[in-house]
């Protein structure tokens, strides 16, 4: 039975809500304040200046994409290996946060981080005790920018994880066990390979939002290191150039297009050689 | 920075107004800075003259002047500052305002009843003033500051605020280096970028930002930080250990007013709004309430000896002497906002 009609609310909400303001964002990008069409806005993007900022954004966002990787594939790993029970806690102790306006455990972290508050006194303390000379300081750096948004990306990271290897047959990996795979064979032949459409969305989820962050930047850097989502807001809130900052949107737009060809194309031929 | 609980109030405001759409009772809608009035003196207003006020607050004057400008909301009263009532005056955004209908503007201090941003007060009614100058912990500093070079001095590593606004940051460095702070100078600019990026390198900055900064001077987090008077104001309540102090190079003086645009759907109720904004008891009691000077001489009287005699907060004529107005600069608009992006994303 065809059904089809049943996503028309859906489609509605896209098309009102997702494909007219893209279509606005397009029209402002290639005009300009008067409304004439124009290509100055991007020849403005891709002077150094803009270019270097994107260039940071992205390698940023990499960096954390990566970070995140390393510490969510062990713990998803051992979410899914727990046995029942406690596993039902331990993913709610990562959904937990989420509850939580970003915004507000951003700011959480503004206090902890600055030189009176617990993290950085504690630490320094400790290093006092070690013999260490002189003091550390954590916020308004670039590592408390990388670690906000480490922290506030990592559970898009976890889950789609978590979702892939809890789902693997145990008598797959029961399988090479018997067949003489010691565990780190089964870890690298068996459990990565089938996990490997979970890592490519969960690099996805992380890319996306980490390329596009700004507030992060701006509360933990101490906007001493604007990122390319920073710029696009100043663009609109500050300076008021709309046209300038939608033609910003667009080029982040095309990028994350392209990196989610890149993760889709990855993520499919990883399940077809599953099928195979 | 209050972004989000900016929008959650814009649509409760906008639910409230649907809401009171059905009977027809007078209502007036006003966009105010965040914080920035007596609650009470808006319920005083409604007991009074029976017309309830739809309150909606802005962060920026950016922002607010984007959604007058784009249009879509209408308010009756907004409260702009000096250099953005100029650029709506230019722009013919705002609607005359009747002084017969205005007893009240006869409070106003003389030097404010014609500012040079709106000659003659002829589109906006002043709400409050104050200056922008260094709030400092004297424990760390070791003694009085009276010049913008301290916000430089190498011995303050990673200990310097600045405010997270071109205007603002680059303002004062302009004054710093004795030039006019509403300069469109390609040079002059340069030179106060560069001397902001040496700021920066010398690792004397601790960090741009705006409301946080009177919160991490109260915490004697850093040492100095630019800050506007009235949050100097409420940092020295919480910490003894501050002082204000404006520069003997020049600072910027500001003045926020009561302006009614065009857009407005009930400019009669507004007009009553602005003159019972400019009644001594009432402009005594925002004044107490948020910490910002009055420009209303007759609310003075009514206020606190301590205050009043409080240098931050009433300052003396010679420090009004020494300081000026921001002026629209929205023709090199572009040329500002790419010096900020020299400076902060490098």
């Amino acid at each position: 039975m065809n059904r089809k009609y049943l996503a028309a609310p859906f489609s509605l909400w896209m098309a009102l809500f997702t494909i007219v303001p893209i279509l606005l964002v397009a029209v402002y990008a290639f005009t300009d304040a008067g409304g004439t069409f124009t290509l100055e806005n991007f020849s403005k993007v891709l002077d150094p200046l803009y270019l270097g900022v994107l260039l940071r954004s992205v390698g940023m966002a990499l960096l954390c994409t990566l970070i995140c990787l390393v510490i969510g594939y062990p713990a998803a790993y051992f979410l899914a290996k727990k046995e029942i029970d406690p596993r039902g806690a331990l993913v709610l102790l990562f959904i937990l946060p989420m509850w939580m306006n970003f915004l507000l455990r951003t700011y959480a972290w503004l206090a902890l981080l600055e030189s009176n508050g617990l993290i950085t006194s504690t630490l320094n303390r400790l290093l006092t005790l070690l013999g260490a000379e002189g003091e550390v300081r954590l916020l308004y750096s670039y590592g408390a920018v990388l670690m906000g948004m480490v922290y506030n990306y990592l559970p898009f990271m976890v889950l789609p994880l978590y979702t892939v290897l809890s789902k693997i047959d145990p008598r797959v990996v029961e399988a090479a066990q018997d067949l003489g795979a010691g565990r780190a064979q089964v870890l690298s032949r068996v459990v990565l390979p089938l996990s490997l459409p979970g890592v490519a969305s969960g690099v996805t989820m992380v890319f996306m939002p980490a390329v596009t962050t700004f507030v992060i930047s701006r509360l933990l850097g101490g906007a001493q290191f604007k990122l390319f989502g920073d710029l696009i807001e100043q663009q609109f809130l500050f300076t008021g150039d709309w046209n300038l900052g939608s033609a910003m949107s667009l080029i982040m737009m095309a990028l994350l297009l392209l990196s989610m060809g890149l993760m889709k194309g990855f993520g499919d031929k990883e399940e077809r050689g599953q099928d195979a | 920075m209050k972004r989000l609980p900016v929008l959650l109030a814009s649509l409760l405001a906008l639910a409230l107004l649907l809401a009171g759409c059905a009977p027809a009772k007078e209502s007036i809608t006003v966009y105010n800075w965040e914080d920035y009035i007596c609650p009470e003196a808006l319920d005083l207003f409604t007991e009074e003259t029976g017309i309830q006020v739809n309150y909606v607050r802005f962060t920026t004057n950016e922002e607010m002047y984007i959604k007058l400008a784009r249009g879509g909301a209408s308010y009756d009263v907004a409260f702009p500052s000096d250099y953005m009532i100029e650029r709506m005056i230019t722009n013919d955004m705002l609607l005359p305002l009747d002084h017969e209908k205005l007893p009240n503007f006869s409070n106003t201090s003389a030097w404010l009843q014609d500012p040079d941003y709106d000659p003659g007060s002829k589109y906006s009614a002043p709400y409050m003033w104050g200056t922008v100058g260094i709030l400092y912990n004297t424990k760390m500093t070791g003694g009085p500051i009276d010049s913008w070079e301290a916000m430089w001095d190498e011995k303050y590593q990673r200990n310097v605020l600045m405010m997270d606004s071109v205007r603002d940051s680059l303002g004062v460095t302009l004054c710093s280096l004795g030039y006019d702070l509403n300069t469109r100078a390609l040079t002059e600019l340069e030179q106060a970028r560069d001397k902001l990026i040496r700021q920066r390198e010398s690792g004397v900055l601790l960090a741009y930002g705006v409301d946080e900064i009177k919160d991490k001077m109260a915490n004697n987090e850093a040492a100095l930080g630019l800050v506007w008077s009235g949050d100097a104001i409420t940092s020295i309540d919480i910490n003894p250990d501050l002082a204000y102090c404006v520069p003997k190079e020049g600072s910027n003086i500001w003045a926020d007013g009561m302006v009614i645009p065009k857009t407005s759907k009930n400019p009669d109720g507004a007009i009553r709004f602005i003159d019972f904004m400019m009644r001594p008891e009432i402009a005594a009691m925002n004044s107490e309430y948020i910490g910002y000077s009055t420009p209303n001489d007759a609310a003075l009287a009514l206020l606190d000896d301590d205050l009043v005699s409080d240098p931050t907060f009433n300052p003396s004529p010679e420090v009004i002497a020494r300081c000026s107005f921001f002026h629209d600069v929205a023709d090199v608009a572009d040329l500002y906002d790419r010096i900020w992006v020299e400076v902060t994303a490098n």
